[in-house]
Order: C-alpha cells, then sequence, then structure tokens
C-alpha cells in the first residue's frame, strides 16, 4: 500500500472554524504536515495549486479558506526540515512553459536528493487565463495534447546531459512548442521526477496511462473504484508498460476514534461543518448559475430551472450538464426527504474511512487487497493536525498486518513507489 | 565626514555551478555569521546551475537571519508566477525574501521558450518594470487583516480587504487578486542593478537596492545622487532606497596585497568593478568610501566564494566590526529590518481608508 498526505490548505476540506485549525499559510503548518508524514513512513506530500481566487457574481469568494503559498518554493524549503517524503507540486502545464518548469522540477529533485514529484494539471478557462499573459485563449480540446508535448519535452530536458555530466544541446519541435538550446542541469537524482495525474476523463485516463507514473483520482465505493483500477490499467498495455507502471492513488478522507459509532457521529459533525448553510447555497448556484441567497439551506429545492449561461456563473466551477446535476439533487432530495444542506452534503462526500482504527485499516487493506486502488492520498479536515491521529494510531495497524511499509527501503520517492528509474535516452 | 547612515553589506554566494544545497548553505551561513543584509544568487536560464529561487527557499529553514535575494527573469516568466514565488519565500524565511529583477536580451534564451523573439534591453527593462509594478499590486492586493475566521457569519476572508488590481501595462495584464495572501514583509524587497541608463531608470521607480558600478568615492556618490534624484521624479524619497556598489573581489591569499585596488585585475562582466587586495584593503576601501557619503554599502561578488567569502567575513567584517563600522548582530528579523526600510502599508488598504473618511 502506498500513502500520501494532501495539505489540505484551502476551499471546503479544512473546517476553519474549528479551534484546532491553525495557519493555512505559515510555513509552520506545512512543516508539521510534512514531517507527521514521514513519521508515518508516507510516500509523500502533495500540494494542491491555485491560480485566480474563486469568484461568485464577480465577488471573491469569502466562505471557505483561501490563500495558499506557490507550492515549488513551499517543497524546496520542506526538502530542508525531511529526509525521505516525496514532495510532490501540482502545476499547471497550461499557464506555463517547459524549459522554465523542467528546470524548477529538476532542481528539486536535485536539492531534495530525488524526492520531487510533478502532479500535471491543465486549464482553459479563460477567467483563470486574465492572470497570464496567456491569456485563456487554449481550446478545451488541445488542453492534454499540449499537457502530453509538455511533458514529454520536459522528459527530453532531463535526459539532455549524458551520464558523466555532459550538457548537450536539445531541439524540440512540435504543435505546442519549439525550442532550442542547453539545459542547466545534469539527469536528476530519480532520472526524472515522479509525473502525477490527476483528473477523471477519458482523456485524462489516457494521457496518464501514456506518461504518469501515478493517477491521483477519486470514487465512490470499492465497486466504482474496482472499476476505474481495471480500466486504466487495461490502457497500459498499448503504450508498452506493465500494471505496476502506474500507481492509482484516490483521494480519500479518514474519520478515526476510538469505536466505529464515535467515528461516524464525528464525521458527520464535520461534514456539517463543512456543508456550512451558507456554502449549501453556494453550492447549488454553482450548478443552478443564479442567485439563490433567498432560498433556505434546511428548505426544500427551488422549482426553476439553471439558468447555465448568465453572467452570474463567470468564475465558478464549469458544470457539464447543470439539468442533469439539478435533477439528480431534486430526485434525491424527494426519495430521501432531505433538505437543500442534507443533500448537498450527501453528494460531495468523497470516499472516505470512518470507524474505529482497525476498522480503517481493515477496509484501506480491503481496498487495496481488492484492486480498488494501490494507495491512498489523505486529505486531513485540519490544518496542521489533522494527520496526527491516523499517523499515530492506523499507520501501526497497517504496518502489524504487513500492508504497509515500516521503514523507508530507499531515499528516492521513485523507491518508495516501487517505480523504476527511467532509462536514459540521450 | 562619517554619515549617520547605517552602513549595509551584502554578498553574492554563486559562482561555477553546484547542484548540492549544502554548499549553498555553507555559504550563506557564513554571510550570516558576519551578519551580512543579505545574500544573492546570480541566475539566467542559459547558463549551468540550478533554479535560484529554489535554492534559497532550501536553504531558508536552516537559516535564521540573512535576507535572501535570487536573480529572477521577468523576459520568460509569468509575472503572476514570479510574485506569488517571491512571496512565497517571503513566508517560508519569514519575512527574508527579496529578489534580483533582470531581463534575458539574448536570442539563445528566446529559444530556450520558443515564445517570443529576443528584444533589446530598454523593452525588456520597461517591461521588467511592468513586472515589478503588478507584482507590488498582487502583494498589497490582500490587506493584512483580510483573512478575519469570523464564525459568527461563516465568512473567512473579509472580501472588501481583497482586491483585483486590474493591471494594464504594455507587456501584459494582471486581474489579481493574489493567491498568496500579503507576505510577512508587505513586500519583499526589490533590487535592481542600476548600471546601465535604463537599468537604472527602471530601478528608480520600482527598486527598494540599487546596486551600481563606480571605480571612486566621487563616482559613486554621483551614481547614488542620480538614482535618487531619479527617484525623486516619481515622489519616491531618499529613505526609501538604498544604493549599495557592487564589487567583484579577489582577496587572494595575503591580509594585504603590494598593490591593491580596483580594475587592477582583469574585469569581470555583470558583477561590479573589479578589485584586488587583502581583506585588510577591503576593509580600508569601504571605510573610505562609507565615511565620505559615497555609498549606502557594498554588494560583494567574491571571485572564488568558499576562499573569498569566508576572508570577507573573517577579515574584512570583522575589522569594520572593530571599527564600529559594521553591526555585529541582527538587531531584527527581516530584511527589510536589516536595510532600515519601513514595512509598506497595503496600497488598497491606504486608499480604502481614505475613502471611509471621506
Amino acid at each position: 500500500m502506498h500513502l500520501a498526505a494532501h495539505f489540505p490548505g484551502v476551499n471546503s476540506t479544512t473546517v476553519w472554524s474549528d479551534p484546532r485549525s491553525g495557519s493555512q499559510i505559515d510555513f509552520a503548518s506545512f512543516e508539521h504536515l510534512a514531517r507527521t508524514a514521514e513519521r508515518g513512513k508516507f510516500d509523500f506530500f502533495f500540494l494542491a495549486e491555485g491560480l485566480r481566487l474563486r469568484e461568485y457574481d464577480g465577488r471573491v469568494h469569502d466562505l471557505d479558506v483561501v490563500g495558499r503559498p506557490e507550492s515549488l518554493t513551499v517543497l524546496n524549503a520542506l526538502a530542508a526540515v525531511t529526509d525521505r517524503l516525496g514532495l510532490a507540486a501540482t502545476v499547471n502545464a497550461t499557464f506555463n512553459e517547459p524549459y522554465e518548469l523542467a528546470r524548477r522540477f529538476a532542481t528539486l529533485d536535485h536539492l531534495s536528493g530525488g524526492r520531487a514529484a510533478w502532479n500535471v494539471v491543465t486549464s482553459s478557462d479563460a477567467f483563470t487565463g486574465e492572470n497570464f499573459r496567456r491569456g485563456g485563449f487554449l481550446d478545451r480540446a488541445d488542453r492534454y495534447t499540449r499537457a502530453a508535448e509538455f511533458v514529454a519535452t520536459a522528459r527530453e530536458l532531463w535526459d539532455s546531459w549524458t551520464p558523466d555530466g555532459t550538457p548537450r544541446p536539445v531541439a524540440h519541435r512540435g504543435q505546442h512548442f519549439d525550442i532550442s538550446g542547453e539545459f542547466t542541469l545534469p539527469r536528476s537524482p530519480q532520472g526524472h521526477p515522479v509525473v502525477i495525474q490527476a483528473g477523471d476523463s477519458d482523456e485524462g485516463r489516457e494521457f496518464a496511462a501514456s506518461a504518469a507514473d501515478v493517477i491521483f483520482t477519486r470514487h465512490g465505493t470499492l465497486e466504482a473504484g474496482r472499476t476505474f483500477y481495471a480500466d486504466v490499467k487495461g490502457r497500459l498495455a498499448a503504450y508498452g508498460r506493465g500494471p505496476d507502471d502506474l500507481k492509482i492513488m484516490p483521494g480519500v478522507r479518514a474519520v478515526v476514534a476510538d469505536t466505529d459509532e464515535e467515528a461516524q457521529e464525528h464525521a458527520a459533525g464535520i461534514r456539517r461543518l463543512q456543508v456550512s448553510p451558507q456554502n449549501a447555497i453556494l453550492a447549488l448556484e454553482q450548478v443552478w448559475g443564479r442567485d439563490l441567497s433567498s432560498y433556505d439551506p434546511d428548505g426544500p429545492f427551488p422549482a426553476i430551472d439553471p439558468e447555465p449561461d448568465s453572467e452570474f456563473a463567470q468564475g465558478r466551477v464549469r458544470i457539464a450538464d447543470p439539468f442533469a446535476v439539478a435533477a439528480r439533487w431534486r430526485a434525491l432530495s424527494e426519495e430521501k426527504g432531505l433538505s437543500i444542506r442534507e443533500t448537498v452534503i450527501e453528494t460531495t462526500t468523497r470516499q472516505s474511512f470512518v470507524g474505529s482504527p482497525e476498522t480503517v485499516a481493515a477496509e484501506m487493506t480491503d481496498f487495496v487487497d481488492q484492486r480498488a486502488a494501490d494507495g491512498f492520498i489523505l486529505v486531513p479536515h485540519l490544518t496542521p493536525g489533522g494527520l496526527d491521529d491516523f499517523v499515530d494510531r492506523v499507520v501501526p495497524l497497517l504496518q502489524e498486518r504487513g500492508a504497509f511499509r515500516s521503514e523507508y527501503t530507499g531515499s528516492t520517492l521513485r523507491t518508495h513507489l516501487g517505480l523504476a528509474e527511467p532509462v536514459w535516452k540521450g | 565626514m562619517t554619515t549617520g547612515r547605517p552602513l549595509h553589506l551584502a554578498a553574492e554566494i554563486g559562482g561555477p555551478p553546484r547542484y548540492e544545497p549544502d554548499h549553498y548553505l555553507g555559504l550563506a551561513r557564513l554571510a550570516e555569521g558576519g551578519a551580512l543584509d543579505y545574500v544573492t544568487l546570480g541566475d539566467s536560464f542559459a547558463r549551468p546551475g540550478p533554479d535560484a529561487l529554489s535554492v534559497l527557499a532550501r536553504i531558508a529553514p536552516a537559516t535564521d537571519r540573512i535576507g535572501l535575494v535570487p536573480t529572477v527573469d521577468t523576459t520568460h516568466t509569468e509575472p503572476f508566477h514570479v510574485s506569488s514565488a517571491v512571496a512565497t519565500l517571503d513566508w517560508v524565511s519569514r519575512g527574508r525574501a527579496g529578489w534580483t529583477a533582470d531581463v534575458s536580451t539574448t536570442e539563445a534564451v528566446a529559444r530556450l521558450f520558443g515564445r517570443r523573439a529576443a528584444a533589446p534591453a530598454e523593452a525588456l527593462w520597461r517591461e521588467a518594470g511592468e513586472a515589478a509594478d503588478a507584482g507590488a499590486r498582487l502583494w498589497d492586493s490582500w490587506e493584512d487583516d483580510a483573512e478575519i475566521r469570523d464564525t459568527a457569519t461563516g465568512r473567512f476572508i473579509d472580501r472588501d480587504k481583497v482586491h483585483h488590481i486590474d493591471f494594464e501595462g504594455e507587456a501584459f495584464s494582471v486581474r489579481g487578486p493574489a493567491i498568496v495572501p500579503r507576505p510577512p514583509q508587505g513586500r519583499p524587497v526589490t533590487v535592481i542593478d542600476g548600471t546601465t541608463a535604463t537599468a537604472r531608470a527602471v530601478a528608480a521607480r520600482h527598486a527598494d537596492v540599487v546596486h551600481v558600478r563606480a571605480t571612486s568615492p566621487e563616482q559613486a556618490a554621483a551614481a547614488r545622487a542620480d538614482v535618487l534624484r531619479l527617484a525623486a521624479a516619481h515622489g519616491r524619497p531618499a529613505r526609501e532606497l538604498r544604493v549599495l556598489v557592487a564589487l567583484a573581489v579577489d582577496l587572494g591569499d595575503a591580509e594585504t596585497a603590494p598593490e591593491p585596488g580596483l580594475a587592477s585585475g582583469p574585469p569581470l562582466a555583470g558583477h561590479g568593478t573589479y578589485f584586488r587586495g587583502g581583506p585588510v584593503d577591503l576593509a580600508e576601501l569601504i571605510s573610505q568610501w562609507y565615511r565620505a557619503g559615497a555609498a549606502d554599502g557594498f554588494h560583494l561578488t567574491p571571485i572564488t566564494p568558499a576562499r573569498d567569502l569566508e576572508r570577507i567575513v573573517n577579515g574584512t567584517v570583522a575589522l569594520l566590526q572593530h571599527r564600529s563600522l559594521f553591526r555585529t548582530f541582527h538587531p531584527g528579523h527581516t530584511l527589510r529590518e536589516h536595510l532600515g526600510l519601513a514595512r509598506p502599508a497595503s496600497r488598497y488598504a491606504l486608499a480604502r481608508t481614505a475613502g471611509e473618511q471621506r
């Protein structure tokens, strides 16, 4: 089993109203969480990215934790206070250039002794583009072709020095990039930093099968996990890769208490805090694309239809088919007699392991044994202490079962993940 | 004549490329032991070596007081990313970050990106000024007390204290606000080498620290006066800027040299006037220039970092401290405190409170 920790920085993951909730920006918070993950012998520590603050109706969203540092800079600093832990940064392939990013990741790999990972994401919306020279012109269809060429170009650069440390010129001319010259760093300790892909679309799965070492996913049930696992692993052979060459790691939350009942209660309480009355209405507004602030979050769903192309929808997550989502939510609410807030809680809850340490350890092991995952990326609900319980109470049980390592066997992230060092293609 | 102004000293820790952090950490700790204001790490996309900002982030948790100032290209980078990275360096160092804004004029660097052709220095420096301006606005875009965590209303931030910057320049536009909350120093310290007239004009408008070159105290004083005159035209008083003379130094192996002096060796492009002599000779030069009021301090680039920085700290700096010309410890924690530069208020906070008072 592989384990990673997601820094629960922003958005509705964290319960900032909890008195134990600390800063999402002070370095001490990152240091605490990373050291805890390393104490638990985790494979890596994962940072998400934001390139534009969320907005609704032209105003900055103010209900969730917001504000975070730039990932690569934080990870370089964390390399100073950890020894073995992998360090993964989410960095967008749309609003960056291959030469600069390949250089920054190679630098992190050198400075951390081979612990760097890059979670490749794409974006194409004009809203985010307003912060960049590039703007928002990239067609949705081009997102993954650019990302694939981006990663391939980075790998050419990472391979450009000979094993004895002589720089050799690179010339890449493709659909998206035309670059030539010499890279500024020798091949890094892992050969190439680990590449992670996040996202569940068909193009995303194909991109992961062709080019990624880890896929960061989410699925609600064991059955959904098994289906996804079989689908993605089945795509590898077409690229000459074996099933162990791509690790599948869903993002999950784990809530642990002395008994299963206590943990269930605790988990429900956390969800109610995460989905505040205001956030429930906001979740609805995301789908409906209109101002619903007059509706009672503890009442029934609005009778009116979504208005997806309104000005109001600017700057929010795009919902592919808002009418279908609205119909599904309404049906669920009527069937189970749920209020708006209760429905939002139910439909937005991700894969969770809730129970006593024994229950959580058993369920997680079962997931891996049944080929629903190769491991998990844990998303705690508190900064920075949210991983403490898991590491102190669940990890020892996983270790006793022989499901998870008791000591690191190597010093690079590739070693932790059981991934071979890429062959040098000079 | 003594000036009454404290002396500021900084040192470059780059040199032949190294890829392990301990090398840089050792040099930064040496400089920190000498109570220097900051270390710089030069960078360019076209020469071997790691990314400078990443290196200084890597050593930030392992150092305590020394200012950390990487060179950052403004030509082939995204101003939004640059401002986020420099602000983050300030967060991870707890208020010790700066950046040296620089441009890339060569076709060789342009080809590494394949995004735009090489351009004349003048246009690129105007763009660098825009990057510095947009960056400063992004650092101001969160007011210091924007995060409120008000459980009664469920609001994490006060949205009236987080601002779009709506920056529209010749080269790019940025909507904002920043993703990174306002960094500990308010604005990290902006350093620009003001050797050329083009760069100097941009530096006078946007930099907190300006490096200049000179071969005599008179020339240094004239350069400083020129920077301050240009800055005044933008409404910036002298107390908001520091002008440091850049010297490349070769301290050799003796305490003093038979013929110490400036430019007596090979000139070293990009690192200021070349000084050759012993550590005592360098202390003598610094004392004389400083007492003449020629500069606020010096930025020293050791020709051989491991050897020369050790001699600077244990020889030159020790002597200056003995003469009570330089401090023996850092009285503050942030780079701005070392430099005696005030922590700027957010322009948006000032505008908002001014509006409220009307």
